[in-house]
Parts: C-alpha cells; structure tokens; sequence
C-alpha cells in the first residue's frame, strides 16, 4: 500500500521525462513559427514587436498558468475571463475611490480568490461537474459586472500604478519580470512539492488519491482558489496596462486561456501536463495571433482560429497519447 | 437506473414536483410583485419570447441525455440567422434563407458530433472550440456589423397568426410534439436512451452508436438553423452578437427541466416547464425593471441550484 500511493504521489522525473519530450516538441514548433513569420514579416523580428509578444503572451500566461492546475486535477474553469472583468472593475473602483493603488490591488486579488473559492466549493462540496459549475459562474459574475459598471468605463489610474503593466525595467516590460516569477513558482508548486504531486495523483486518478490519504476536496479547493487568484492578478495588470476598465474586458480572454493550456500539453484528462508547457502554449498561441496582426488579418479572424487550435491541441495529446500508451 | 435507462418513458411523477413548483412560485412571486405581469398580453409576451430557447432547449435535451453538452449553439444560431439574414437579402427568399441556416446549423452541428464521437474530444470542449470558430465566422460573415434591410417574408414570420395563435409558438408546439415523437415513439429515442444510459447495449445490439451521437449533434445544429430564422425575424436584422449566451439559457432550461448531466435520463415536458421558468424569470425581472444583466446572473444562480438539487437526488 505505501509503495503504491508513493509511487502515485511522486512518479518518476528524470531529466528526459515524457513531460520534457514534449515540452522540447512545442519549443520547435514556437521556433518553427518564429522562423515562418521573420520570413514573411519584415517587423516580426524587431525588438518592439518581440517585446510585445512576450508582454502579450504573460497576460495569456497569468490566466492560464491557474487553469493548468486546474485542468491537472481534471476539471475546467471556465469563469476565468469573467473573473478578470469582475475583478478588474472592482479594483478599479477602489483605486479610483480610495486613490490608493495598494488597496485595489489587494481588492483585485480577493475578488479573484474569492470567486475561485466559490467555483472550489461548487465543485467539492455541492459535486457539480466542474465545466458547469464554472460555466454557471461565468454568467453569474457577466451579470453582476455588467450591473456594477452600467455602461461606464473606468479610466485615468495613477502613473505608478500604470507602471505595472506598461513600465519598463532594463529594457524588459515589468510584465515578463513577473511572468518569469511566477513561472517559477507555478513550477516549483507543481513539480517539487507534495502539494503539486497530490494534484497529479488527483487528476491521474481520484480513486485512488483518495485512498492513499490525500485530502482531495481540500486540494481540489486550493487548485480552484489559486486559478480566481491568478485571475485577479491578471485583472490587476490589464487594468494598468490598459488604463481602463469595461465590463466586457473578459470576453475574449478564456478561450486563448484554455487554448494555451491544451497547446502546452496539459492533458484535458488530468495528471500529465507542466506550467512550463502553459508558458510554451501562451507564447505559440500570442505568436499565432501576433502573426496574423502583422500580415494584416483582421482582428475578427482570431476566435475562429483560436477555435480550431483548441480542437487541434486536444486531437494531437490524444492522438500522441493513445500512441505512447 | 439501468431500468429508466431501458424503458423509453421514465417515471415523471417523481420529477413534477421540481420544474413545476419552480415555475409556479415563479408566476406567483412576479404576479405579486410586478404591475403587470399576469396580464393576457405579458404572458403571451412570454411563450413568444420563450420560442427561440425552446427550440434550442429541445435539441439540447438529447444532447445532455447523451451526457454530451452543446456549447457552440447560441453561437451557431447567430451564425445562422446572419446566413438567413444576407440569403434572403440577396435572394429576396424567405425559404433560400431558411436553406442557408438550415445548411450552416447541420454542418456545425455535424462537426460537432464527429469531434465528439470519431474523434472523442470530451464535448464541453470540442463545443467551446466550435463556438469560437462560429463566432469567429459570424464576425467575419458581418465584418462585424448588422445585417438590415430584409425581406417582409422573413419578418412577417414572427409577427404573423395562424388561425390566432402567433406562428412562432405554432412552429415551437410543432417542434415539441416533433421531439415527443421521435424521443419516445420511435426506435431512435429509444437509441437516444441507451446512449447515455447503456452505450455497450448499442453496440452488442449491432448499431454504430458514433453515427447515432453524430446526428444528435446534427440535430442540435438543424435546430439552431430553425430558430436562426426566427432570431432573425424577431431583430428584423442579422446581429453578430444576436445569440450570444443562448445555450447557456438552453442548459438552465434542460437542468431544471429535471434532465440529468450523468446519467443518460431526459424529460423533454420538464424541459419545456424549464424554458417556461427561465422565461417567467427573465420577463419578470424586466418588469421589475431590474437589468438585464441582473437577469443573466440570475440565470446562472438558478441552474447552480438546480444542478446541486440534481446532485442531491441522485444521491438520494
């Protein structure tokens, strides 16, 4: 009994690990792409343009490195871009009520915790499935945005507060600095600690997590928790970056999130999968989408293929995994 | 639950109460307290307003029974109701319209199932990746902007009457009695049953249950195709936005219709009473002059309540 639940809480990792196999595939492909745009675009390879992609794909990152967990333990989030609107507009008001920028970051972060948290109780405690309970919160927290704003716009927060999603810092928008931070947390939490391995061994297979003794509701909670709070950090640098908020901000945000997920290799199954392929995910799909800006695609093109790399991705783990096994 | 899987009409007496007393404390809360609300021109306000979710709800209904989920249809119906939209525009043609919607809801509908059942994607996310795409294509069809200027033909379908009763609720009863029909009087909705009750059984009895699941899916979009037409003729234009958000109505209409998410059990009557409820619901708040934002997260809270009474009995 103890070999078995050890061996399911902590599987092997050797250097050249499946998981490192397939991260090093989607870092040809980023390559391969960079490679195809350079060719066709003559601005792709200039620093303003890269430094954009980078600052672009952190904000995809941020939502999608929470939803990785999540997705790790085999659920969905789906409220995650409804999240960000809610928290955004919250966090806006306090900064522009109170005219402190800490105080409406702290309130940014709550509301997303918070609204995490709820999505967490859903799941364990009520047993909704989680593609539905955070489907139905998504429309729940549209609602309340929409009926907190009323049509207005928020905007005009102050130059420091401004700094964190448009500053610089040695020539590196301050945005990639907590990208890289919080890369390293995500794979620190997921590959190194026996939180992290309890939420593989929930998503390989509950059964038998729960049998081996990981509180699985309690860990469940966390990984729901921390994708509201990655959410609320996300509203935090949108609402600096753009210097505004609406309540519609959220709309376009959750499908290049799951996107980015699936195209890292996160499997929608559960237990396989890093936070490290997230960050591979978000700088392909940006890439893609940047790409598409630069040769002067409309904008109205990106669902559709956003749409189309979604299925793409699920269809290639499948496809690579059933093959594998 | 082998049993109700089995037998093509499952026991409703147990599941009346529910859906039913939801929808009657809901007509008696806003008889109480929205001016107006009980009289003859608001509620039939409501059973034209409900036509176009019950024509989503219908299919949905299979879908879920299926323990599959549609996402992509409020999406697809306002893919469709611009292709009705710019067809008979250019055509003059009420009928070539309904074509084009027709063609473009199957097709999508079509994908659907083919992602979900030969592909086997899990549904809720081969029908989020379609979503995007038939908003995408919806935005690229429109350029983003409204589609005006149709045809008399295509508007008078909402605002006529047959012999007194407003076509859009003939063309919903009709729907209903369709789906009655084909869920539990033929061989089909006996299949549709097994799908989600007993796919094995499908299988051993020599049937191909991916090409029954395809055209659940097929259905699904066919229907949206319908009530394309319909979107259309209620905003007298095509709106790349029109159905944003539909299927999200339909899945509250089907969870507190009592069809459960697990277990391959649908009531299509339940589902009826729940795109009533849903429409009670929305029309009241709208009286009490409430947002329609509060509407939606309202919406939201009542299947997050269904969805865990849902739980609760099957625990039971």
């Amino acid at each position: 009994m103890t070999d078995i639940s050890k061996e399911a809480i902590m599987p092997p990792r050797s250097f050249l690990s499946q998981d490192a196999i397939q991260v090093f595939y989607r870092l040809l492909a980023a390559l391969l792409i960079c490679a195809v745009l350079a060719v066709l675009s003559d601005s792709f390879l200039s620093l303003g343009n890269i430094l954009n992609v980078l600052r672009q794909a952190s904000l995809t990152f941020f939502i999608a490195s929470g939803l990785t967990l999540v997705v790790l333990t085999a659920g969905l989030d789906l409220s995650v871009g409804a999240n960000v609107a809610l928290s955004a507009c919250i966090a806006g008001t306090v900064i522009h009520k109170t005219g402190s920028p800490a105080l409406g970051i702290l309130t940014g972060l709550a509301c997303g915790g918070i609204v995490g948290l709820l999505n967490g109780i859903m799941v364990t405690a009520l047993r909704i499935p989680s593609f539905i309970a955070t489907y139905g919160m998504l429309w729940v927290l549209n609602g309340l945005t929409y009926w907190y704003m009323a049509g207005e716009t928020l905007h005009g927060f102050p130059a420091g507060f401004r700094q964190i999603g448009s500053g610089y810092l040695f020539g590196l928008p301050i945005p990639v600095y907590l990208l890289l931070v919080f890369l390293g947390i995500g794979t620190f939490f997921a590959q190194r600690t026996i939180w992290g391995q309890e939420i593989y061994a929930i998503g390989a297979n509950p059964v038998a997590a729960r049998l081996s003794g990981i509180p699985v509701a309690r860990r469940l909670l966390l990984v729901y928790a921390v994708s509201g709070l990655m959410a609320g950090l996300a509203s935090i640098i949108f609402l600096s970056r753009l210097n505004s908020a609406e309540a519609d901000i959220g709309e376009s945000l959750t499908l290049p999130a799951i996107a980015a997920v699936l195209i890292g290799g996160t499997s929608l199954f559960g237990g396989v999968g890093t936070v490290f392929g997230t960050f591979i995910g978000a700088l392909i799909l940006t890439l893609v989408l940047n790409g598409m800006n630069l040769l002067s695609v409309s904008a109205n093109w990106q669902p559709l293929v956003t749409g189309i790399i979604v299925i793409l991705a699920v269809w290639l783990d499948m496809k690579t995994r059933r093959r594998t096994q | 639950m082998r049993e109700a899987a089995v037998a093509s009409e499952p026991n409703p007496l147990q599941r009346i109460p529910g859906v039913a007393i939801v929808l009657v404390l809901l007509i008696a809360l806003f008889g109480a307290i929205a001016p107006g609300f009980l009289s003859v021109a608001n509620l039939s306000n409501v059973l034209v307003q409900s036509t176009i979710l019950t024509m989503l709800a219908l299919p949905m209904t299979l879908i879920i029974m299926t323990e599959g989920l549609d996402l992509s249809m409020g999406a697809v119906l306002t893919l469709t109701s611009l292709c009705v939209a710019i067809v008979s525009l250019a055509t003059k043609s009420m009928l070539l319209g309904l074509g084009a919607g027709l063609l473009v809801g199957v097709a999508f509908g079509t994908v659907n199932g083919w992602l979900v059942a030969i592909l086997g994607i899990p549904p809720f996310v081969a029908t989020l990746g379609t979503l995007g795409m038939a908003q995408g294509l919806s935005l690229i069809v429109s350029d983003g902007q409204s589609v005006v200027g149709i045809p008399h033909s295509v508007r008078d379908i909402y605002s006529a009457t047959l012999v007194g009763i407003p076509v859009p609720i003939v063309m919903a009863l009709v729907t209903y009695a369709a789906f009655h029909g084909l869920l539990y009087h033929t061989r089909f909705g006996t299949y549709i049953f097994a799908l989600g009750g007993n796919r094995e059984a499908l299988r051993y009895a020599g049937l191909s249950p991916n090409r029954l699941l395809i055209a659940v899916y097929a259905i699904g979009g066919a229907m949206a195709g319908i009530a394309g037409l319909l979107m259309t003729a209620r905003m007298n234009s095509g709106h790349p936005t029109a159905g944003l958000g539909l299927e999200f109505d339909a899945i509250a209409a089907v969870a507190v219709g009592g069809t459960s998410f697990e277990r391959g059990n649908g009531w299509l009557l339940g589902t009826l009473l729940g795109v009533l409820s849903v429409g009670v619901l929305r029309n009241g708040l709208n009286l009490i002059s409430l947002p329609s934002s509060v509407q939606v997260a309202s919406v939201g809270v009542l299947v997050i309540v269904a969805l865990f009474l849902d739980g609760l009995r099957s625990r039971a």
